[in-house]
């Protein structure tokens, strides 16, 4: 309501040095999306939502009861329209909204919506990859609930939600620098360096890493 | 002399009738809410970062440092959802023992909420009454696990500790006096005409709105959905008990009100199935000496007093933290619709109807 300083745009903060000096252990690029088992039979909406909308399922995972369903970012706003509309679904309870960081990873973030009926009483994941600036669709003309839940993805992580009514950040002060939660961002925070001076700080944090391999 | 300007007024973040550092910027008409927004994160400790970075059993800790006022329940959510992940078998007088302390936790909330909400609209002996039944809840906490707010009280795959001999039966007393003391509150305010004047029509919002809103515990269910993760989803050894899940019909905050009242005594016939038929047997099930699930990712949610708390955990099944660590707080969720609920009504009501959906910032803000 009271005009608030626009909100920083995500903009790209690994240094590019991550590339020459890969880190000594090898990443994790995901979690390993295990397949349903063979015997396993799909649930209804699965199989329609395949039926209905071609292409846009890159793959079904299911681990310890529960079921995923993968797709590319592109696609999240018409999944989620079948999904919350299909009479076999009616997922109309989005209960979370969540992203992870696979730093090494070109489509970095996974994205993460979870969803119930409280028709049928079912679950499902939806998990859409997203790289760092790619424009995500916001899904709160479809679930108002995700409001607030993407607000706080965006602040902690810097993915770049389109058509949000109300894009701010929600738990860090509006001024902040930087996106919490990615894993590139240091636990102990960027202290008062980088609140005041960002270029400073990433040198400062340069010049560290570089002392730290020689 | 006076124009009709609309008025931008500011409530808290310090605010008595905020229970903890809530700010709401209010626009009046008048008297009347035209528009407003919510500003959180006052609290913010960055639980979820922080668990990113330690060990497995040292998360549970943090994890009572959400709800403080119902530290037992985000403790059996947390371990349940490390459970799942790791595909445990928890024997079966350990969930028995989980069922109720999450039953006396969620009383203790419930009381904590009924003192508070009556005192922001005006009565001021509820609140007496509600914290002395709380301390009783307290002191079996006590002993049972030697804390009285942050428990640290589960431990992944059971109990750290069998219950102390004759607890069971101090459970049984507590549950006899609480039943008299349930309806010395609705004595004071069910049909109390202040109360029903402050409440009835206040903040009504419909069923399928709700869900929308994305509402989960009481403020769902007092808009007529039957919705309550005990009873959809069991967990511990819900599914062996009996219990009804009330719903409201009107969905305003009286209605909110009689749900959460209905909910002690539920509570009170849960932990009377479940005191007495507590099967012997281990506390703990076959947990490996290092606690390393395998690769994978998953969402468990339990009924929290407040809603549905779920807990998503990926695991990248090489260290011994998990590589993502996101809570589903409930209040946060809740939160979000008090800008619809308190649209157009007056700013007397604010506090009735935040202290209707029953926020913790503790667990808003994690």
């Amino acid at each position: 309501m009271a005009e608030a300083p626009k909100p920083p745009e995500p903009v790209a903060t690994t240094a590019p040095k991550a590339a020459a000096h890969p880190p000594k252990a090898a990443a994790p690029i995901g979690p390993p999306d295990q397949p349903p088992p063979a015997d396993k039979p799909l649930p209804a909406f699965i199989a329609s939502l395949q039926a209905a909308l071609p292409g846009a399922v890159s793959q079904i995972s299911f681990w310890v009861g529960d079921w995923t369903i993968i797709i590319p970012a592109a696609r999240i706003l018409d999944v989620a329209q079948h999904l919350r509309n299909a009479p076999d679904a009616s997922f109309d309870f989005c209960s979370d909204v969540t992203a992870t960081d696979w730093p090494p990873r070109a489509e970095r973030f996974d994205i993460i919506y979870c969803l119930y009926s409280t028709r049928y009483r079912h679950r499902v994941r939806v998990k859409a990859k997203a790289g760092e600036l790619e424009p995500v669709a916001s899904v709160t003309g479809i679930w108002p609930a995700a409001d607030w839940l993407e607000r706080e993805v965006y602040d902690m992580f810097g993915v770049n939600f389109v058509g949000h009514p109300d894009r701010r950040r929600i738990l860090m002060p509006e001024d902040w620098q930087g996106f919490p939660q990615r894993k590139d961002y240091p636990l102990e925070g960027p202290g008062e360096l980088l609140m005041e001076n960002p270029l400073d700080w990433l040198k400062l944090r340069q010049a560290r890493d570089e002392a730290d391999i020689e | 002399m006076f124009d009709t300007n609309e008025l931008v007024l500011n409530m808290g973040p310090q605010h008595p009738s905020t229970h903890g550092v809530l700010r709401v910027v209010l626009r009046l008409d008048g008297e009347k809410v035209v528009d407003s927004d919510v500003v959180i994160g006052y609290l913010h400790r960055g639980i979820e970062k922080l668990s990113e970075n330690r060990n497995w059993t040292q998360i549970i800790l943090l994890t009572d440092r959400m709800d403080y006022v119902a530290a037992a329940i985000n403790n059996v959510g947390y371990c349940e959802t490390v459970e799942k992940l790791m595909s445990l078998e928890v024997p079966r007088r350990a969930r028995y023992v989980r069922t109720i302390l999450c039953e006396l936790q969620r009383i203790a909330s419930h009381c904590l909420w009924v003192g508070t909400h009556a005192m922001d609209i005006g009565a001021m002996t509820v609140f007496l009454y509600a914290f002395r039944e709380r301390e009783l809840i307290l002191d079996l906490f006590e002993e049972f696990c030697g804390a009285r707010l942050t428990y640290n009280s589960m431990r992944i795959g059971g109990l750290p500790l069998d219950i102390p001999p004759g607890w069971d039966k101090k459970v049984l007393e507590f549950c006899k006096i609480m039943d008299s003391k349930i309806d010395e509150y609705e004595e004071l305010l069910t049909h109390n005409r202040i109360w029903l004047e402050r409440t009835r029509g206040i903040g009504v919002i419909s069923g399928p709105h709700a869900v929308a809103l994305g509402l989960s515990g009481p403020p769902l269910r007092g808009s007529g959905v039957p919705r309550d993760v005990r009873k959809d989803e069991p967990y511990a050894a819900y599914d062996e008990m009996q219990f009804d899940v009330p719903i409201g019909l009107a969905g305003d905050t009286y209605d909110r009100y009689l749900v959460r009242m209905e909910e002690f005594r539920q509570s009170l016939r849960i932990i009377r199935q479940g005191t007495e038929g507590i099967p012997e047997g281990p506390i703990v099930g076959k947990v490996p000496r290092l606690i390393k699930p395998p690769a994978g990712e998953t969402y468990h949610a339990i009924e929290s007093p407040k809603g549905e708390l779920g807990y998503f955990i990926v695991s990248d099944g090489k260290s011994t933290n998990p590589y993502r660590f996101r809570v589903r707080p409930p209040s946060f969720c809740n939160l979000q619709g008090l800008r619809t609920l308190i649209k157009g009504h007056l700013i007397a009501d604010v506090v009735a109807l935040i202290g209707s959906l029953d926020v913790v910032l503790g667990e808003v803000d994690r």
